[in-house]
């Protein structure tokens, strides 16, 4: 898939909490074919401290619109800058970047796994997999139930289940121990939040030989396989996140 | 029509807009922004003789008007580049420059020698300056003694264009730019990452695995154009110019400064269509300021009128 460098106009900026946005971007010509899991680099004007692209997952894609979401989570000075765009400003985006998730056989029982912002490449995973005739099971974690993000959205494609670590809403813990685990039985499992949630769920699926995916986040300068600073050390030596991943089998890692 | 090309000795350049090594890849991972074929050469990444790993993650970090990096010369080695690199560029309408890299003289040596034998390679960039590698890299471009030793066993060995990657970390670059010239360097690229650090206040650690890294991008550029100029005015051979130049005008204030040719880095990382975009504005500021030749501009500064 052609990369694209593109200026694309804001149609959107939805706030979902203190910290969550999406922005909504209409593309100029027919939006590429994305493929569940990819991202852009995405850079910040207006902001003089940041000077590297932002790297921020697809979200969620309006193919007969022809537009795309993607949710950021305000972390510093750059993701600030995002969250004050409006309808009409200009975003330039270096797009679709990265490999995709791998998709399940028929009839496999599927359960995605998101944890705080990690749930942003999901839902586009979860619309694609529900498209392709697998409705997933979606099992979100959040610190409390102020921060739950998109839980509506998850809820049109399949079956949602939450965790909060306070218990304010779904179960109270960590996703690794929510009853789903102990309850049913999955063939594939995708996932995608903080690393320590992400190796759990590996731990789990290794056990049990279940085939799962992760989607890393590592720190990026060029998005595009050039600078080899977003490297993650796999059994096949240095990879890079932005070409070879973001999204690796757990089993090509050394977790 | 503005001629911008420019020449090491008998090797011409279709104008003096080159990409920096480790910034490019190989080339291809370009393709889809830009036709190589528009800039005046592409110096690919760092290659050594034997595969290397890097240094563990983290290896970047951002900085003000900047980044860090200490990526550690990760690459597949000098046969993986003769099998399966080679033939990908050689075909690239445009010079093809490789940047060699060692722990000690013999690899400087070895790798000058397999690739003098590379027929479509004009060009070596010698990298005695990369300051995130433990043993060679960084420590020949800092002693003069060992500079003068590394450029002159190359070039003993080395037949065609031989440019040496000046380190910043010195006391007075324009001593080692001398050393350099006299042991038959055909031009000199300045300059390399300054060597910095970050620390990561939350989590009270260094950003970077390595501790210090290199420093580049924007912050580094008014080094970078100092060091060019003492430099262009001390030597005879071209001086190519590289370090935090992200646009037609920055690339400008190398070329007036005394620069022959620039490299575009970190640049292509924010936008990866930089360098060409850098052509392009070099052509319009020559035709709008009347100038017939980009070499009439070169070192345009120190005119007295």
């Amino acid at each position: 898939m052609a990369k694209r460098i593109e200026d694309l106009k804001v149609i959107g900026n939805k706030r979902l909490t203190n910290d969550f946005f999406i922005l909504e971007l209409l593309g100029n010509t027919k939006i590429p074919d994305f493929k569940a899991g990819q991202f852009a680099q995405v850079r910040v004007d207006g902001s003089p401290e940041t000077f590297l692209r932002r790297p921020i997952s697809i979200h969620d894609v309006d193919f007969d619109k022809n537009s795309f979401k993607i949710l950021i989570q305000i972390a510093g000075k750059g993701t600030k800058t995002l969250s004050e765009l409006g309808n009409g400003d200009i975003l330039n985006l270096i797009y679709p970047l990265g490999n995709s998730f791998s998709l399940p056989f028929k009839n496999e029982k599927v359960l995605l796994v998101g944890g705080g912002c990690g749930i942003a490449p999901l839902l586009f995973l979860a619309r694609y997999l529900k498209s392709n005739g697998n409705i997933p099971e979606i099992l979100l974690g959040f610190r409390n139930s102020e921060r739950i993000i998109e839980f509506e959205e998850y809820s049109k494609i399949g079956p949602v289940f939450v965790t909060t670590e306070d218990g304010s809403m779904g179960e109270k813990g960590y996703v690794t121990s929510h009853s789903v685990f102990s309850a049913r039985q999955y063939d594939r499992i995708y996932c995608c939040g903080p690393e320590t949630m992400m190796k759990a769920i590996a731990s789990y699926c290794k056990k049990r030989n279940i085939s799962c995916e992760v989607s890393l986040e590592n720190l990026m300068a060029c998005g595009i396989g050039v600078c080899l600073c977003c490297i993650v050390d796999t059994v096949k030596g240095n990879l890079c996140t932005c070409v070879d991943g973001p999204v690796f089998n757990i089993n090509d890692l050394k977790w | 029509m503005v001629n911008l090309g420019f020449s090491i000795g008998d090797l011409h350049f279709k104008n003096p807009v080159l990409t920096a090594s480790g910034t490019f890849g190989y080339g291809s991972e370009f393709d889809d922004f830009l036709d190589i074929s528009k800039l005046g050469g592409i110096i690919l990444k760092g290659t050594t003789v034997e595969p290397r790993e890097g240094n563990p993650y983290p290896r970047m970090a951002e900085t003000p008007s900047g980044m860090l990096n200490a990526v550690g010369l990760q690459n597949k080695g000098i046969e993986y580049f003769e099998n399966i690199i080679y033939p990908r560029v050689l075909n690239y309408k445009t010079n093809i420059i490789v940047n060699v890299n060692g722990s000690y003289i013999e690899d400087y040596v070895a790798l000058a020698e397999r690739i003098d034998k590379l027929e479509k390679i004009p060009a070596i960039e010698l990298n005695i300056s990369c300051p995130n590698v433990k043993m060679g890299g960084m420590a020949f471009g800092t002693n003069l003694v060992s500079a003068r030793e590394v450029t002159r066993e190359v070039r003993a060995v080395y037949s065609k264009k031989l440019i040496v990657k000046l380190s910043p970390n010195v006391t007075d670059i324009v001593d080692f730019a001398r050393v350099v010239e006299e042991e038959g360097a055909d031009s000199v690229s300045l300059i390399n990452t300054l060597l910095g650090m970050s620390v990561d206040v939350v989590n009270m650690r260094p950003a970077l695995s390595t501790i210090t890294g290199g420093l580049s991008g924007p912050a580094i550029k008014p080094v970078a154009l100092r060091m060019v100029w003492q430099v262009a005015n001390a030597v005879k051979i071209p001086v190519i110019g590289v370090g935090g130049i992200m646009s037609v005008s920055d690339a400008l204030e190398f070329l007036l400064a005394g620069a022959s040719a620039i490299q575009i880095g970190t640049a292509s990382f924010i936008d990866p269509q930089a360098a060409v975009n850098i052509v392009k504005g070099i052509e319009d500021f020559l035709e709008r300021k009347g100038f017939s030749d980009v070499k009439q501009i070169i070192g345009y500064i120190n005119r007295s009128d």
